[in-house]
């Protein structure tokens, strides 16, 4: 009995000892990172070097990644704050531009233990002087830009370019009449956007034929402004425009004003003009926000024949509802070549239409090509977007 | 040479600020930021002559006692107030935040709530079932609105508990949101952006010369 009992415990000391050994025998399962690599970062102005490394299994043992970072050969130093485990990659936007970085990562192990990586080439960030990122975008204004600008020239030689009609630029010479045969004044308002927006150029564009019309027929035209760069720039344009006509004197620079640059003090400045003055006619055009409904309800109220025109999409039905004529974004843009009559501009609009044509069928291919699995042509727009 | 000048300057910067939206290259970058800083170093000085127009613009307005000729002596105050406080003291004086939290903020918001009965009077005109269009507004807005308003569910649940759908209200506000009313949206935003392409094309090449006057 007692040389078993014996036996046994040699036997199971024996089978400790060999566990003990394998364990401690295998290779800790905590690694340093591997193939870490540093590059200078694609399309940026080389101010940065993005730092990548293999993923780890999450139950590695690493808690966290630090960075280092020498220039020039020189010494290593920590750069930005312990990065969390799972990290792959780091962007190190502190770089000295035209020196050469060498870099190398630190992974931190739950017991605190330190493994260092091997360290990277040198590498010397430089800036790109075009972003192949934005290739898909600057194909299609490419193409947007090709259709519009072969419309123009197209229409240098065909004059007769039929544009559909458009009700709203229609009535400006209704409402403008109105307001001279009632003896009233006109009220322009070019809404809340600077003199850098889109919506506001258009507008003053129209603002410019309009104050043509109204040199002529000599009808007060007041213009309220937000911004003090659109100020000045709408004086010298209503300014150049009755010079145009033949009639400077009837311009008056005192109709052409700044009233505030707060949105609903603008839209109370405004709304005042309207019940005092009570213009024959009002002009709400360019970008407007929760300000929109206001304004038109009031010039409704009064009687006035109101013509709007906005791009801001959810300004559009308040407008819509309130206004007698309302141009629906696009047309906004389309007003000035409309009014003008003048072909070249006419042939921008032919040009736009086609660029609409090639959206239009670029929508339907796309559809068609995901329906079998071909989905390069989304791709290709969601990077346009 | 009057007119070539500012279309030659308009070309020029035209095509420069386009290139830079391309290019990432600090020189790039370096030209974008520089032009920017000449608009923002514009926007003081446009802003002084703009002042100097309204202080006119309600000098004459008292000179000619116009209808509310004195009201505008209380623009006169308020400018002056918040200049001797503002200037030599800054935004972030307890004097200025106090004014501007407890006289500006209040009148904007009281402005901003005038919306909520403009658009009941606004709604009332639109949704009127006039013709089938109408009426298909009228029918998609109460969809929407009863969509927005917990009553909308209580509504489903008690009438229409029957059906298979349990947030039937906001379901449906939900599917007109974002199927018809997005399509339209997105047609609208397309047609914009071509017609910013297109005006940008005519201002660049000096094709649409109107903000120069109108003139030829």
């Amino acid at each position: 009995m007692t040389n078993n009992k014996t036996i046994l415990w040699i036997v199971v000391c024996s089978l400790i000892f060999l566990c003990g050994t394998y364990a401690f025998s295998q290779e800790p399962t905590t690694k340093a990172p591997t193939n870490v690599t540093a590059k200078d970062t694609p399309n940026d102005d080389g101010s940065s070097i993005t730092v990548t490394w293999d993923a780890v299994p999450e139950d590695s043992g690493i808690t966290g990644y630090k960075i280092l970072r020498n220039t020039d050969a020189g010494e290593f130093e920590e750069i930005g704050e312990q990065l969390k485990a799972g990290t792959t990659q780091y962007k190190d936007s502190e770089i000295e531009k035209g020196k050469m970085h060498a870099y190398y990562v630190q992974a931190i192990t739950d017991s605190e233990a330190i493994l260092n990586s091997q360290q990277t080439e040198g590498v010397i960030a430089t800036g790109q002087w075009f972003h192949t990122g934005k290739i898909q975008l600057f194909i299609s204004m490419i193409i947007l830009c090709a259709a519009i600008l072969g419309s123009i020239y197209l229409s240098r030689s065909n004059q007769d370019v039929f544009v559909r009609r458009i009700p709203g630029l229609e009535a400006v010479d209704e409402a403008i009449g109105r307001a001279t045969e009632m003896g009233r004044s006109i009220l322009y308002v070019l809404g809340l956007g600077g003199v850098s927006g889109p919506a506001t150029i258009a507008s003053m564009t129209i603002l410019g034929q309009v104050a043509r019309r109204t040199a002529d027929y000599e009808t007060t035209l007041r213009v309220p402004c937000n911004d003090p760069i659109v100020l000045n720039v709408v004086r010298e344009m209503v300014k150049a425009s009755y010079l145009d006509e033949g009639r400077p004197d009837a311009y008056s620079e005192e109709d052409i004003f700044f009233l505030t640059d707060s949105q609903f003090a603008y839209a109370a400045g405004v709304d005042g003009m309207m019940l005092r003055e009570k213009p024959a006619a009002i002009f709400l055009q360019g970008t407007f926000y929760s300000e929109s409904l206001i304004l038109a309800e009031t010039g409704n109220s009064i009687g006035a024949i109101q013509i709007a025109g906005t791009d801001s999409e959810h300004q559009l039905p308040f407008l819509i509802t309130a206004c007698d004529y309302t141009l629906i974004g696009e047309e906004l843009y389309a007003a000035s070549a409309y009014l003008s009559k003048e072909p070249m501009q006419l042939g921008s609009l032919r040009g736009q239409d086609w660029g609409k044509v090639l959206i239009f069928l670029t929508i339907v291919f796309g559809v068609v090509l995901e329906l079998f699995g071909v989905n390069w042509i989304t791709t290709f727009l969601q990077r346009v977007g | 040479m009057k007119r070539q000048i500012p279309l030659i300057l308009c070309f020029v910067f035209g095509v420069v600020m386009l290139l830079t939206q391309f290019s990432p290259h600090s020189l790039s970058q370096g030209v974008y930021e520089e032009i920017l800083n000449w608009a923002r170093i514009i926007t003081p000085f446009a802003l002084v002559f703009s002042t100097i127009t309204l202080l006119q613009t309600h000098i004459t307005r008292i000179r000619r006692k116009t209808e509310h000729w004195q009201y505008s002596f209380i623009v006169f105050i308020g400018i002056f107030i918040m200049v001797v406080i503002g200037l030599p003291f800054g935004p972030q004086h307890p004097w200025f935040e106090w004014l501007f939290n407890n006289v500006q903020l209040p009148m904007d918001a009281t402005m901003f709530s005038l919306l909520a009965f403009f658009i009941a009077s606004a709604a009332y005109r639109a949704f009127r079932a006039r013709n089938v269009e109408a009426s298909l507004l009228l029918i998609t807005a109460v969809i929407v609105m009863l969509g927005n308003v917990p009553i909308g569910e209580l509504i489903w649940n008690t009438i229409l508990s029957w059906t298979p759908w349990t947030d039937g209200s906001s379901w449906m506000k939900q599917w007109i949101l974002d199927n018809p009313n997005l399509s339209a949206r997105r047609g609208i935003i397309l047609g914009v952006s071509l017609g910013v392409i297109s005006q940008s094309i005519r201002i660049i090449l000096g094709i649409e010369r109107s903000y120069l006057g109108g003139g030829d």
